[in-house]
């Protein structure tokens, strides 16, 4: 280890007989009890300790509409409705459920991005011309392309086994696709009981 | 066996530097990620807390303690106290100042409030609030409100993975209830996936 060479410049030099050699007293420390304190606290300091500081994810909830005239309208082309079961499993329709649950299918998170996407660059592209919204737009310097996805929804139901995560993963997904406009809604039974069925179909524990 | 001691010592003075310590935290929690960008500040804020068993916790967090903050927290015992008519003593609000996790339910605050500190993590039950009808968190929320009157209060949502979403629709129910729309959750920081319409959105540059 450290240590400092106190040999000298003697090691050629011949001491004549009879002379006695200086004992040379070692001047190595025992850094041992140090290396161990020092990487006692080491693991300390990897324990108790935070590396990255927690981020915060603004939530805003609509307010309760009691009036139905207030209540906001979707349109049915341009809605997405996704339902969270267990199992980390996402169920969506397209628009309304169809009565025999024809339009009913499942994913999971993995894909949902895609179908949130897809369904986002369909509405866009089957939007119509609207001058006042894009006045707007134009005036506040906006983007116009943003009036073209103004009438996406995406309503989001978990059902009572979904998991905060897969709440919590739903609505990121809403900002990782720009989603402007999305609910969180109470899944209704119909909707429940189909996803009930499909998780036993498919074996989902 | 020099160079591995100074490296281990550098490590060392890094983890010194660079780090933090954990706030003490009355369960544990795994929080989910999320691509928000927005950091933790350090502010006033009333906490609620989801283990992974759902229950909640509330908690109450100030910028800064002083007598101000400490009148606030008392404010806040003394309106859970009228508005449920639990009859708590001066001591047990006192307490309730020092310490200001809960999680029991109302019928428990009593003698949850009247434990020393150190029993007291052990008996958390959770606040109730799966009943609509009884939603106890919204008094807490309700009385933490009023005492902040005048000043910012945010309002942070911590939950486990694992907890189930009825308990995180009973805290927005709570919060609903108090005409609160606008919470943070808190979450671990992830990367943005490229090629999505957020990715898109911050790659462009800024006109």
């Amino acid at each position: 280890m450290a240590d400092i060479d106190v040999s000298g410049g003697d090691s050629g030099h011949k001491k004549g007989p009879g002379v006695k050699k200086a004992k040379k007293l070692s001047t190595r420390v025992d850094m041992t009890p140090m290396v161990d304190l020092g990487f006692l606290l080491i693991t300390f300091f990897i324990f108790t300790t935070t590396m990255s500081t927690p981020t915060t994810m603004g939530l805003i909830m609509p307010k309760d509409e009691k009036d139905p005239k207030d209540l906001t309208e979707v349109k049915e082309s341009a809605a997405l409705t996704v339902m969270l079961g267990k199992g980390d499993q996402v169920y969506y329709y397209m628009g309304q459920l169809k009565s025999d649950g024809s339009n009913f299918l499942s994913t999971n998170f993995k894909d949902v991005r895609k179908v949130i996407q897809d369904k986002k660059a369909e509405v866009m592209k089957n939007h119509y011309h609207d001058p006042g919204c894009e006045k707007i737009w134009a005036k506040n310097g906006g983007d116009q392309n943003s009036c073209k996805d103004k009438d996406f929804v995406v309503v989001i139901k978990p059902n009572e086994e979904a998991t905060y995560k897969n709440s919590v993963d739903i609505l990121d997904e809403m900002t990782i696709n720009d989603v402007k406009r999305f609910a969180l809604v109470d899944i209704t039974s119909d909707e429940n009981l189909l996803v009930k069925a499909t998780e036993q179909r498919n074996g989902v524990k | 066996m020099t160079p591995f001691v100074d490296v281990a010592f550098l490590i060392l003075s890094f983890f010194m530097l660079a780090t933090k310590f954990k706030p003490p935290e009355p369960v544990e929690i795994t929080t989910p990620t999320s691509v928000s960008a927005d950091r933790l500040k350090q502010q006033d804020a009333v906490h609620v807390e989801l283990d992974k068993a759902g229950k909640v916790i509330f908690r109450v967090n100030v910028q800064n303690e002083n007598d101000e903050s400490k009148s606030i927290k008392k404010n806040i015992i003394q309106n859970v106290n009228k508005a449920r008519n639990l009859g708590l003593s001066e001591t047990e609000m006192n307490n309730f100042v020092k310490n200001t996790i809960v999680g029991v339910p109302f019928s428990k605050l009593k003698s949850y409030l009247a434990a020393p500190e150190g029993q007291r993590m052990k008996s958390l039950e959770g606040i109730p609030v799966l009943d609509s009808a009884n939603n106890e968190l919204a008094t807490w929320v309700a009385s933490a409100y009023n005492a902040f009157q005048g000043k910012k209060l945010n309002f942070m949502i911590k939950g486990d993975n694992n907890a189930k979403y009825p308990s995180f629709k009973g805290v927005i129910e709570a919060m609903r209830k108090n005409d609160i729309y606008k919470y943070q959750l808190i979450t671990d920081p992830e990367g943005v996936p490229s090629g999505t319409d957020l990715y898109k959105l911050q790659q462009k540059p800024k006109a």
